[in-house]
């Protein structure tokens, strides 16, 4: 218990010196910056490029829009477009999921569609997926499924599954190829069949693979969804804030602040849901040879 | 003089007593075995000769110094179960890592290391990788690293105990000839009661909770050159001969005997 | 391995490659897909073909920033995780700071830099490159020099060996294949971070930027046409990572 304790107290002291040295650059380092032959190696450092950091949090306070009728705040406008861009991410996140762990099924229940599929899976984790998103943006309004426009969101939605599915896809597989020989033999003697020993063997001893992967997936779906916002132009969550604010006339760059601020913590809360998972499914995370 | 010198040596982890009253010589050049069920404290006591482990009361001279200055003046070398040899080194660098450790200039280990290679059998694979070398291989690279700062005392943690039947036999001839040579003393941890009496001059049966010595068995380690008929100087014959298979019986019910209290 | 089944193992996806392929071309053709949804490939091979010299010119501008990034972000990431190995504070304070980071979409601090810098160099992205590679290299670096071998440990204590030698001798060169490790995974992500960035505003002259304006214009088939620059240069990367890898730790065992 005394070393959470310390924990808890180093993580903190860790955000004050970050905190800290923030402030002590604008205090020491000299508001142009340092420019060497037209290089700048040194930030601005004025209250426009570097704004204190009680300014940002302040600024959460304050009205998005100065004397408007609808008095909004910016704490307000940017926790709504992070829970809108959170729905998002974990939507894409479980329509990803379901789907890498099809392909895992497959690729392990037939041979060849591993040997044929898994090298794309593997190369696929190496290569700039996200790169497709403004292309994604371009089915908004423009087709329909059913009798159902397709809507921007969805758009966003695509691309975090899309960049959720492969780490899942690969995580489940090797999971579910982890079982030794002597497990998979023992079922085989027992007359078990291929249900069985997935049900019994296969998905328990997959646990401990699946959730770093889930970790990944998650982390890749947030950063899909904010960057599809950005390239769809899907209005509502914290990416497209992100860039209006930092595009907005005002040059208030604080606000612009308060946003990727809200974003870090979208982060964080969705590794603390892929952590409660985690625990969820303790009992099955034995040690991973 | 003696090489080890143990008197009333005890050692507890808390409430566990894993060494009670441990009283314990080795001589010059003597072969002695630790042996005993898991538990009794043979691992603890060559841990507590090596200075790895402090014992909680009595004395422990190496080479009569206290074990600590043993250790700074490398006057033991030591080989676990696990090689322990470091994969991004050769097999000759494995070898001269002591010697670099203290100092030694480059030529010297160099020369250093290529005699032991050759005593161990394995002046060929200096340049090799540990990773190219077979279990039985690797194990002999680590006796010979051991004995790279010419130590008067060897320690052996079971050495051969990962190794398969044969290549072990094999591996204990070999560790006999190159203990003769050396003329170092060793202090051998085995659970396996053929391979203590066909190495030992002595046994030194162990019991577990609390760690005592409750007999110890005279060994039938060959002695080249001094053959009697009860004593070959060879070791394939003393493995057929009548006194080795009655030295193990003795360690075997001495062992029972120790269960039993 | 037999001739046979090295055959098979790469007759698989290639034939499975090219099936994709014709069927990807078969129905686009066929069913008059939009290009909007998906552009036929030879469509998009003769945009390829058309725009080489600018894909080149665009992946090069975006391939040096990864590169630059990559270096200062692996050099900061070591130097860290020397440090918080060597020291028990420096550990708590930078851990928590890196795992925040390895969860929150460090991309959305481009538009931080860009302020801090201004728009109209390239240090905003290789500073975004630079702050997402140190994280899997810093985790990586540090798991490896905590993981020494209990029995080199105890190797190195019988040794009398000072701290000294004991980094030396086996710390540092045992946490070299972990550095590696390091390496291997922040390769492509230095290039996925290099072409996001600049989705976030900035200077426009690299790929990303490239995508954005094609599928703003609706020039869907010289879009994908960059969209596969961007796939070559982060296999070209994730190739480099792994040759680096596999050239400095040739000599060891695998883990």
């Amino acid at each position: 218990m005394r070393s959470r304790a310390r924990t808890v107290l180093t993580t903190a002291a860790a955000f004050v010196l970050l905190v800290a040295a923030w402030e002590l650059a604008k205090l020491v380092l000299p508001a142009a910056g340092v420019t060497v032959g037209g290089v700048r190696l040194l930030p601005r450092t004025d209250d426009a490029a570097m704004p204190h950091v009680w300014t940002v949090l302040a600024k959460l306070g304050a009205p998005e829009v100065a004397g408007a009728a609808d008095p909004r705040s910016i704490g307000v406008a940017v926790a709504s477009g992070a829970l809108f861009t959170l729905g998002l991410a974990l939507g894409g996140l479980v329509l990803g999921g379901i789907g890498g762990v099809l392909l895992a099924l497959l690729m392990q229940r037939f041979a060849l569609a591993e040997r044929a599929v898994l090298p794309y899976v593997i190369a696929s984790q190496t290569v700039p997926l996200i790169a497709i998103a403004p292309l994604v943006a371009g089915w908004g309004g423009k087709i329909a499924i059913a009798g159902w426009a397709w809507q921007p969101w969805a758009s966003v939605m695509v691309i975090a599954s899309y960049l959720a599915f492969f780490p899942i896809s690969v995580g489940m597989l090797r999971g579910l190829s982890s079982p030794p020989k002597a497990d998979v033999e023992l079922f085989h003697s027992m007359a078990s069949g291929w249900w069985t020993t997935l049900l019994r063997l296969r998905l328990p001893a997959s646990v401990p693979h699946l959730v770093p992967a889930v970790r990944l997936a998650a982390a890749a779906a947030v950063v899909g969804a904010i960057v599809a916002e950005i390239s769809t132009g899907t209005r509502g969550g914290i990416g497209r804030l992100i860039i209006e604010y930092a595009q907005s006339a005002t040059g208030d760059p604080s606000q612009m602040y308060a946003a990727i601020l809200g974003a870090a913590v979208l982060g964080l809360v969705a590794a603390g849901a892929v952590g409660l998972l985690d625990l969820g499914l303790r009992r099955y995370r034995g040690t991973v040879s | 003089m003696t090489a080890v010198s143990l008197s009333g040596v005890d050692k507890s982890f808390g409430e566990v007593r894993a060494l009670d009253g441990i009283e314990l010589t080795l001589g010059d050049g003597e072969f002695v075995s630790l042996i005993g069920p898991s538990g009794c404290g043979k691992s603890t006591l060559l841990r507590v000769v090596a200075d790895l482990e402090q014992p909680t009361a009595g004395t422990v001279e190496v080479a009569g110094k206290s074990a600590h200055r043993a250790r700074l003046d490398q006057e033991y070398g030591i080989a676990f179960q696990q090689s322990g040899l470091l994969e991004w080194r050769t097999v000759a660098e494995n070898v001269e890592l002591p010697l670099q450790v203290h100092g030694m200039a480059r030529a010297e280990r160099r020369a250093r290391a290529a005699e032991l290679l050759e005593l161990v059998g394995l002046a060929d694979f200096a340049g090799s990788r540990p990773s190219q070398l077979s279990g039985g291989m690797q194990q002999r690279v680590a006796i010979a690293r051991a004995l790279a700062p010419s130590p008067r005392l060897l320690l052996m943690d079971e050495p051969f105990g990962a190794l398969d039947e044969m290549t072990r036999e094999r591996m204990q001839a070999e560790l006999l000839r190159i203990a003769g040579e050396s003329g170092a003393a060793v202090l051998f941890v085995t659970h396996s009661i053929p391979e203590a009496v066909v190495l030992s001059d002595r046994v030194v049966v162990m019991s577990p909770r609390p760690g005592r010595i409750t007999e110890i068995v005279d060994g039938r380690r060959p002695r080249p050159g001094e053959a009697t008929d009860l004593a070959p100087d060879d070791v394939e014959d003393v493995r057929e001969s009548g006194a080795f298979f009655s030295a193990i019986t003795a360690v075997r019910e001495a062992l029972r005997k120790g269960d039993a209290v | 391995m037999t001739g046979r089944a090295t055959t098979a193992r790469v007759a698989a996806p290639v034939v499975f490659g090219i099936a994709v392929l014709v069927l990807w071309q078969v129905v686009v053709t066929a069913a008059g897909v939009p290009a909007f949804l998906l552009p036929a490939p030879s469509a998009i091979a003769t945009q390829i073909g058309a725009q080489f010299p600018v894909l080149l010119a665009t992946a090069g501008i975006t391939g040096g920033n990864a590169l630059v990034g990559l270096v200062a972000g692996f050099l900061a990431g070591v130097v860290l995780a020397v440090l918080a190995a060597g020291s028990r504070l420096v550990q708590e304070l930078v851990t928590p700071v890196v795992l925040a980071a390895s969860a929150v979409p460090i991309v959305a601090l481009a538009p931080v830099f860009t302020t801090m810098f201004g728009s109209t160099t390239e240090i905003p992205r290789r500073l975004v490159v630079t702050v997402v590679v140190i994280v899997p290299v810093f985790v990586s670096t540090l798991r490896g020099l905590r993981q020494v071998q209990p029995v080199h440990a105890e190797l190195m204590a019988s040794l009398a060996a000072t701290p000294w030698q004991q980094a030396r001798f086996v710390r540092l060169p045992g946490a070299v294949p972990y550095v590696m490790t390091g390496l291997r995974l922040a390769a492509p992500a230095a290039v996925v971070a290099a072409i996001v960035a600049e989705y976030f505003g900035g200077l426009q002259n690299g790929l990303g930027s490239r995508i954005s304006s094609a599928a703003a214009n609706t020039a869907y088939a010289r879009a994908w046409a960059f969209v596969a620059a961007s796939i070559a240069l982060g296999l070209l990367f994730f190739l480099a990572g792994l040759l680096v890898e596999r050239l400095v730790t040739r000599t060891r065992t695998s883990r």
